[in-house]
Parts: structure tokens; sequence; C-alpha cells
């Protein structure tokens, strides 16, 4: 049966009639076509599905749809400015090489954004224990760590 | 996943109207075990109550006399919350290391307990503290509540409201964790209400259960040493890929050693 789910995805408010059994994720790439936000092992360890609801970091292929409604719902496609402007998460992980295939990036960006929040000055090791739920496959956590560390400073410094 | 029908009452009266309607409702709290177990059909309801929406399940209060902490509080909140910090530091750190932050942002206590899995950390708590679980129908006491493998003293139907800690004067939580799902292989917490001692396990066997050899040893004595030469038996632990039952029984005295170490810093 299908049912109606409304929510706000990067600021806009959207609405879709979807089977109670889709996931947020399922809702974001294929009813919304937002295909940025990624499903690599659909079972909640990788976190390349990671996405901001109500302003924290979830796992958006361990929930249903329906739990997301009337949520606040943030993707990677809402991160950067209209203009194109990268968000100082983003650059610090272009100038900082920290992605190599890059399936994983949206979910380490949009985790390592939201951990940046509350951490404005994080060591290393804060970054790596930050990374529990994030897997990169092709193992470029050393240069991850170094643009998280990178982009938090610059959003604290209000670049 | 299996279709099902999905209700989002607004009153735990609502909520267990709904479920008693039907046959092979499940309850929704954050969804981390319980998505996954439905997407892999090893769990197939005909209904989902979401319980996200009862107010009355998300407080959170702690204070010199107690933490009480509402069945849909996030683990993400009990670990950041100033107040648990400082009435049952050990509780607040448990919460702090469960799953991952994104699954700690939506899992919550009450999902943690219901669904009671061999490797889950709230268990641990609520054994090693002598918590009293509080639910629509009455209450449970710990010690009464862990009945096996994901089985619970909960009725068909029963709804957790709140779970209430007393607070000991020390306690420590130390757990090996699977490197991967950051389950527990074996979790020890140890708690020290003076002179009276709790050590529960989970990980090792079916489900959290207490250590009585321990707890007379630390009850005498409350130091690493007088658990250090424990040997628990491997009879009726866990086996499987990541450990053996050896393996287990030999961890639980390594992480009560630990844990003690650590409650009395």
């Amino acid at each position: 049966m299908a049912v109606k789910v409304s929510m706000k995805v990067n600021g806009k408010p959207v609405s879709a009639e979807v089977e109670e059994r889709t996931l947020l994720v399922t809702l974001i790439r294929e009813n919304l076509r937002l295909t940025g936000t990624h499903v690599g092992c659909d079972t909640a360890q990788c976190g390349a599905c990671t996405v901001h609801m109500n302003g924290k970091a979830i796992k958006s292929c361990s929930i249903v749809a329906m739990q997301a409604e009337g949520a606040d719902i943030l993707t990677i496609e809402g991160v950067a400015k209209a203009d194109g402007t990268l968000h100082p998460m983003q650059a610090a992980f272009k100038e900082n090489h920290g992605l190599q295939c890059g399936f994983c990036t949206p979910g380490m960006v949009m985790n390592a954004l939201e951990f940046a929040k509350g951490h404005p000055n994080p060591t290393e090791q804060e970054v790596r224990e930050s990374l529990e739920g994030n897997l990169c496959r092709c193992t470029g956590y050393h240069n991850i760590v170094k643009s998280i560390v990178a982009g938090a400073k610059a959003m604290a410094g209000g670049r | 996943m299996r279709a099902f029908n999905y209700h989002r009452p607004s009153s735990l009266k609502d909520a267990a109207a709904l479920a008693a309607k039907q046959a092979e409702a499940k309850y929704l709290a954050g969804g981390q075990s319980l998505v996954q177990a439905m997407k892999l059909r090893l769990s197939a309801p005909s209904d989902l109550v979401d319980l996200n929406a009862i107010g009355d399940l998300k407080a959170l209060k702690a204070d010199g006399s107690g933490v009480t902490i509402g069945a849909m509080v996030r683990h993400a909140e009990v670990a950041a919350s100033s107040a648990v910090q400082k009435a049952i530091p050990a509780l607040a750190a448990l919460a702090g290391t469960i799953g991952d932050r994104q699954v700690r942002h939506m899992g919550t206590i009450g999902g943690s307990l219901a669904n009671n899995d061999p490797a889950a950390d709230y268990p641990a708590a609520v054994l090693g503290l002598g918590a009293t679980i509080v639910t629509n129908a009455g209450k449970h006491e710990a010690d009464k509540f862990f009945k096996g493998l994901f089985e619970t003293a909960l009725k068909p139907n029963e709804i957790i409201t709140q779970v209430v800690f007393p607070v000991p004067k020390r306690a420590a939580y130390m757990k090996f964790k699977n490197p991967a799902s950051r389950f527990a292989i074996v979790g020890v917490f140890v708690a020290d209400f003076g002179g009276n001692v709790r050590v529960a396990v989970t990980g090792a066997g079916p489900c959290a259960f207490r250590q009585a050899d321990m707890e007379k040893a630390l009850a005498a004595k409350f130091a690493p040493e007088s658990v250090a030469n424990i040997k628990v038996k491997a009879d009726g632990l866990n086996n499987d890929l990541h450990a053996s039952p050896e393996y287990r029984a030999h961890l639980v005295t390594v992480m009560a050693k630990r844990a003690v170490e650590a409650a009395l810093k």
C-alpha cells in the first residue's frame, strides 16, 4: 500500500507516495533523484548513506522513510553554496586529496560536517574515532583524517 | 523487506491498542537492529508501531539519587548528558561506545533492552547496576528481565517506558569489541554499592548474566587482584567465528579486572 511521506530535504519541502517499506535512502535516491547519497553495504556498516536528520548524522539505509516524516534532511547535494562554492569541509577534502575512488566520500563528508560542529579543533585520534561508522575500501584513511582536521579548523575559522 | 503497515501513534495507550489488534505487530524504536533484521527478512512483522511520536518516552533525568532514562532516549543523548556523566559516569561512557556515532543518533535504550541482543552493551549496565525496567504494564527488576537469546520478561505488546538506575559508589564498563561491528565480544560492567558489588557480563553468553564468584571476591576487597585469578567456565558460552567459548571465558576475567581498575581511577 502506498503512503504519503513529507519532509524537508536540503531546505525544500518534498513529499512522495512510497511503500511503507521504502528506506529513507531509496526515497532520496530513487524518488528525489539525489544520487549523491550512496548505498555501499546496505547493512549499516559502511556509512556511505550518511545524511543529516534534524542536524544529526544518521545512516539513511537503516531507517524507513516514514521515520523521517516531518524531519529536516540534509544530503551532500545541499552542502555546497548555490553558486557551486564548496563548503569548507568539501574544500578540505579536495585540498588534502581526501578521496581516491570517491564512493565513500559523501558519507565521510556528511559525518565529518556534523562531527566538526561539536569539535572545532579535533585531534587526529578524535577524528579516527568519529569515523568508526564509515568505511573507505580504498583504505585512504590517512588523507581523510587530514582533510577532516583541516576542514574542522576551516569551519571554526568561519571561512 | 516484506511489506508491512506503518503506524505512528502519539500516546502509549494508542500504541498498545494498535499492536494488540494485529497478530504480528512490532514496536519500532530507533530501528537500528529491527530495520536491518527486516531487510534480511529475519523479521517480517505485519505492522510496525513507531514509538517516535510519543513524547512521554523521551525524558532524561539524573541526579545524586538516580538516573531515569526514557525508553526513546538515544544513545548519543545519554553519552552527552552532563547530568548522567556526573551521576553515573560509567553509564554515559557505555552509551558512548555503542555502535558508531550515526547508530548512536538513532538507537534507543528501550529498543536495545527489548531486543536483548546477546552482544548489546546496555544489558550489562542494566544488570550491573540492578536497574528497574518500567513498562506500561508494571515494573521488571533487572535480575528477572533477561531470559535468554533475544528473549526478555516482556509480555507480548508490553512497552518499555523508562529505565531507572540507582547510583553506585563507583562503576566501570570494559568491553572487548568486535573491530568491525563494535558489538561486545565480551563486556563486563562492575558496580560497587559499598559492600554490595555487582558484576554483569554481556557478549559471552546467550544474554547478559551476573558473575557471582567475582561479586563475592570484590565485595571482600574491591581490587583488580580479587578477580585476576578467577577462572570462568566456558560451558554454555557463545561460540562463533569471532571467539571460542574458552576465549570468551578468558576475556571475562580480563575485562572484569580492567573494569575494576577503571572504577578505582
